[in-house]
């Protein structure tokens, strides 16, 4: 019963993951790509979570927590480049 | 020309920082017996560093966290190489290690072994390069 059920909800992720790849190659901007990304980090955290449910092992956590953060920093960095157009200031300017 | 304001990103880097060096020193202790080590745990503290360097500036960083980056990577193979030293010492083979069961006030029953140090330098070696890296990248001179 709860084999079927995390199996049909990998199904639905799946299809979500393709939805977002599809936004990822036609979107007509930067940003939205960007977005595109962060949103297929928060799949694949799901997608593993759902996984390790279903295999009954702890081992994966600690990579869920992983992928969160390096979404995170490369959504921040990316955002950093299209808003100034560097990564990483040399000193502040103000 | 507006003058950039990133007072949200300022707040939330200085809260989420602190949360992943603690979970970067979990992985670091917990490679024994869990998934991590050295490897993760040198990566996932560099990865903090990095968020720092993306949300203030290279030069505050660099004089908040005065640590030279090359000579820490230099110290961490230093150490590793040590530690196989150290099993030679003791007419042992090179890199050979060794554990044992000590009793420590707070956590009890401990088993402490050589490898940790090893880990260490691998932690240190894998923080000083990707950092040096990073830093030799950014710096647009």
């Amino acid at each position: 019963m709860i084999k079927g059920m995390l199996i049909c909800s990998l199904f639905f992720l799946t299809f979500s993951i393709f939805a977002i790849i599809y936004r990822l190659v036609k979107g007509p901007s930067a940003p939205d790509r960007i977005q595109a990304l962060d949103a297929l980090g928060i799949n694949i955290i799901s997608g593993v979570a759902i996984f390790s449910v279903l295999l009954g092992n702890t081992g994966f956590f600690e990579f869920i927590l992983l992928i969160g953060i390096l979404s995170f920093i490369g959504t921040i960095a990316f955002a950093r480049y299209i808003e100034r157009g560097v990564v990483i200031e040399r000193k502040h300017s103000e | 020309m507006r003058k950039p304001n990133d007072v949200i990103i300022r707040g939330v880097t200085k809260v989420v920082v602190v949360i992943i060096f603690t979970f970067a020193i979990n992985l670091f202790i917990s490679g024994h017996h869990y998934p991590g080590g050295g490897f993760i745990g040198g990566l996932a503290f560099s990865s903090g560093i990095i968020l720092l360097f993306l949300t203030f500036d290279m030069e505050s960083v660099r004089k908040n966290i005065p640590v030279d980056f090359k000579v820490l990577a230099a110290i961490g193979v230093l150490i590793a190489v040590l530690t196989g030293v150290g099993g030679m010492l003791l007419d042992a083979p090179f890199l050979s290690q060794s554990f044992g069961y000590f009793e420590l006030p707070i956590f009890g029953k401990t088993e402490l072994a050589t490898a940790v140090l090893f880990d260490v330098g691998v932690a240190l070696a894998v923080i000083g390069t990707s950092l040096m890296i990073i830093m030799s990248i950014g710096d647009d001179r």
